[in-house]
Order: structure tokens, then sequence, then C-alpha cells
């Protein structure tokens, strides 16, 4: 028996997207309003799905408890009312909702109760990402 | 091939526990949802059929026929209800929101005339659901 449990969690945070090494008018063209000096901000969804077989005990796939304690220290307190910019993990690529959900996963594939089956982030409710298997895009330390 | 999704909402009470444990381990293991008074949530459930398109009518599945199947066997059975006390389905297992997309599965499992049932979802609150495939696996013939 397999099911899929996925659990939606919220934070909001800042970022800029710019490139060092562009010129001014290459980041301002690469990246619109989003190159704006001081940065902006997002509520962010973070939809994370896993599977696995009914515990026969507990009903359930993984306890919300655990997942939600596990959110809480990785996730949530790491990155709520933050500006991205300024973390480690974006000190070498642009803090892009792509990139960031390929950080969510590999956070999330550490959740010892259950099998990570995917990653949903919307940073608004226009623009979501999905992480879809292997990402070859290096990434800071996470 | 095309999919078709029909919402349906029912509000219920449940609890958590499991009568082979002590008080004291429900109370560690499910929290606030082992209080025995029950609870009671506003589900979604979202019922995906699979099918080919019938050339005269342009239907997979007449919506109002599948909105008539899960009045029938999903929301008029489940809906206003305690779902550990009053429907049988949980007799044995915990009405958790995995078992409870298990359960709808089984109830219109071959219910659908034309169609094939491709997912079930059940929403317990907006930011939590499951899904259920009808991946039994060796447990198929319980």
């Amino acid at each position: 028996m397999k099911v899929y449990l996925s659990r939606r969690y919220r934070f909001s945070a800042s970022h800029r997207l710019h490139v060092d090494h562009f010129s001014d008018a290459l980041n301002q063209e690469t990246f619109g309003k989003c190159n704006n000096p001081f940065g902006h901000g997002h509520n962010y969804v973070v939809q994370v799905t896993f599977s696995g077989r009914i515990d026969t005990e507990t009903g359930m796939v993984a306890n919300l408890a655990d997942l939600d304690s596990f959110a809480q220290e990785h996730l949530l307190a790491r990155f709520d009312h933050t500006n991205l910019n300024t973390l480690d993990l974006f000190q070498n690529v642009v803090p892009t909702t792509e990139n960031f959900a390929i950080a969510v996963e590999r956070i999330f594939r550490q959740f010892p109760h259950a099998h990570l089956e995917s990653v949903h982030v919307e940073e608004t409710g226009n623009n979501s990402f999905d992480f879809a298997g292997d990402a070859l895009t290096p990434i800071g330390r996470y | 091939m095309i999919l078709l999704t029909r919402k349906a909402e029912f509000s219920a009470a449940h609890y958590y526990w499991n009568n082979a444990w002590s008080e004291e381990q429900n109370e560690r293991i499910f929290g606030k949802c082992a209080n025995r008074n029950g609870h009671g949530h506003n589900y979604t459930l979202e019922v995906t059929v699979a099918g080919e398109v019938d050339p005269i009518t342009g239907f997979v599945v007449d919506l109002k026929l599948l909105k008539e199947i899960l009045e029938r066997e999903v929301v008029g059975v489940y809906d206003h209800r305690h779902l550990n006390l009053e429907i049988p389905d949980f007799a044995t297992v915990i009405p958790t929101t995995e078992n409870i997309a298990v359960a709808v599965w089984r109830r219109l499992d071959g219910k659908i005339p034309n169609a094939r049932l491709h997912r079930v979802r059940v929403y317990e609150m907006p930011d939590l659901f499951a899904d259920f495939y009808g991946e039994f696996g060796e447990e198929a013939s319980q």
C-alpha cells in the first residue's frame, strides 16, 4: 500500500536577483524589477510530498508532529523573515525560487521517517516550481 | 486519455486513538488529536477519474452523475458524522487523512461508469492532504 501525504508550509522572505559579474545593464535586462537594488519580498509556500505505507499502529505515513517539528527547525526557523541573499546558501547562486526548490529538496530528503516524493514551491500565487528529479545546478552549503 | 476532477466537501469529527496502547502512549504519539471528545474538520475531497472523451457528448463522465455518485457513496455517508464512532470504514483503522483517502477509494472504485478511478485526494485542511492512487500492493486482498 502506497499513500502520499502532502504538507504546505508558509514563510515570508526577501530577495534580489543579481549576478555580481554582470554589468548593471545586463542585470537589469536579465532580471528586470527583480534586480531593483534593495530587494523585494514574497510570501512563499513550500509543499512537500512524502510517500510510504500506512503504519498500521498509527494510521499514518508520517507523524505530522515529527514533520512539523522538522520543518520548523530546518525550513521556517532558517528562512522565515530573512533576506535570502544574506544566507550562506545563496552566496554563490542567485536566490531564484528554482534554486530555492533545490535547497528545499535537499533539506526534506533528510527527514528520517518517510520517503520524500516531490517538492513544490510557490513564490507567488502565479509562479510555482516543482523539483522533478536530479538537479545539476551547483548550490552552496545547505 | 483525459483526467477529470470533481471536488466535494464534508464536515466530520474524529480522534486518533490506538486501543492497543496506553492512554499515555496515545497522548504522546497523537498529541491533541487523541482528545477522546473528538474534534472536527471541513474536509475537501478531490476525485480524479481517467477516461476517453465520448465522441457524441464530449464528456469523459457526466459531471452531474459523478457528483451524485460522490454524494451517495461518500458525502452522504461521512458528512456531519463522527468517523470513529459511526462509520464502519474506521472500525479497525484510525481515521487519519491517509486512511480516509484509502477508504474513499474503496467506496468509489468500480462505481463510476466509463471511467477509471485515478486518484483520491483528501484535504483535512488546506495545508494538509493525502493522495491515494489505488496502489494496494500486497495488501490488495484485504
